[in-house]
């Protein structure tokens, strides 16, 4: 996992799992405090305290198909590598908020890669879940919202070639303009 | 064609969106789609589960092949990711290993057009992934 982009989209994958309707994706890059974080915050079916306590540990796992998990701990790791940390918190019904802080200028810190493409595939291959990301550069924003553009588009289904084209360099242009 | 920029760009196209759907699914019924599931847990994502699926997405689209592309969790094959797994028309799913581009337009040219099969199947009874 070499970029920030696919750890967000790994992330995003528990939350899928946890049975959540509505995910929120958030970037902030600071630059006057130096700071990067993300946050993957969902609602679904949130995990008890003693399950936050280990979910940092890569042999902790909700699959069945296999005893491991790497997704928490490998982006746990590329924080602790970029002077940051990662943090949890969850509460059973509720959901789960994800945390992911680091140094923007950090020589270590992995870069945020293909955030489009990964906000493009999460909304594509998962028509039944909401999703809306935040992206704060410097003090401008953007926020992309899946529920607003179903409204609009009144039935046309999102995962529609020519919708995910277009949505696509939408949300690009407006991360250019950032 | 001016470049899409905001919701109201996006709400001008409605027409032309809502036109190229009717002009899809005419004559045919939405069972008649080949259905495509990607592997993309961590294991996945971290060989390149993203790349494929973003080929998939655009070439079938190019290639005017009526498809549905998901994604799905691990299907516990880390070792030959990205996997994915297709579903022609009333047949039963078959997942490919090892899928990287080329190797997708492999699978999209000859088995998903012609029913021929390609290498890198992994053998399994199982009716689909969501079943397991």
């Amino acid at each position: 996992m070499k970029e920030l982009a696919l750890h967000i989209l790994d992330i995003a994958q528990n939350s899928i799992v946890a049975g959540a309707t509505l995910i929120r994706i958030g970037i902030t890059e600071d630059m006057q405090g130096d700071l990067l974080h993300m946050t993957v915050e969902d609602n679904g079916k949130g995990m008890p305290s003693e399950m936050v306590e280990r979910v940092m540990n890569p042999y902790t796992t909700s699959r069945t198909t296999r005893r491991v998990g790497m997704g928490l701990p490998l982006l746990h790791d590329a924080c602790r590598a970029a002077n940051g940390m990662l943090t949890i918190e969850s509460a059973v019904n509720e959901g789960t908020r994800v945390l992911a802080t680091m140094q923007l200028s950090h020589i270590d810190r992995q870069p945020l890669g293909d955030i489009t493409g990964v906000i493009v595939l999460l909304f594509s291959a998962n028509p039944s879940i909401d999703f809306v990301y935040s992206h704060i550069r410097n003090g401008n924003s953007y926020i992309f919202d899946t529920r607003e553009v179903k409204e609009l588009l009144e039935g046309i289904p999102l995962n529609t070639p020519e919708v995910i084209k277009s949505i696509r360099e939408m949300i690009a242009s407006n991360l250019d303009e950032l | 064609m001016t470049k899409v920029k905001s919701l109201a760009d996006l709400k001008k196209m409605k027409d032309q969106f809502q036109s190229k759907i009717e002009l899809r699914e005419k004559g045919e019924d939405p069972d008649s789609r080949v259905q495509i599931k990607v592997a993309m847990a961590t294991c996945g994502i971290a060989s390149g589960a993203k790349t494929v699926m973003e080929f998939l997405i655009e070439e079938l689209d190019k290639r005017s092949i009526d498809a549905v592309v998901t994604q799905t969790g691990c299907m516990g094959y880390c070792y030959a990711e990205p996997t994915i797994e297709v579903k022609l028309p009333n047949q039963d799913p078959v997942v490919f290993g090892y899928v990287d581009n080329k190797k997708a337009d492999e699978i999209i040219e000859k088995y998903i057009k012609n029913g021929e099969l390609v290498d890198g199947i992994i053998p399994m009874n199982y009716n689909t992934i969501d079943n397991q």
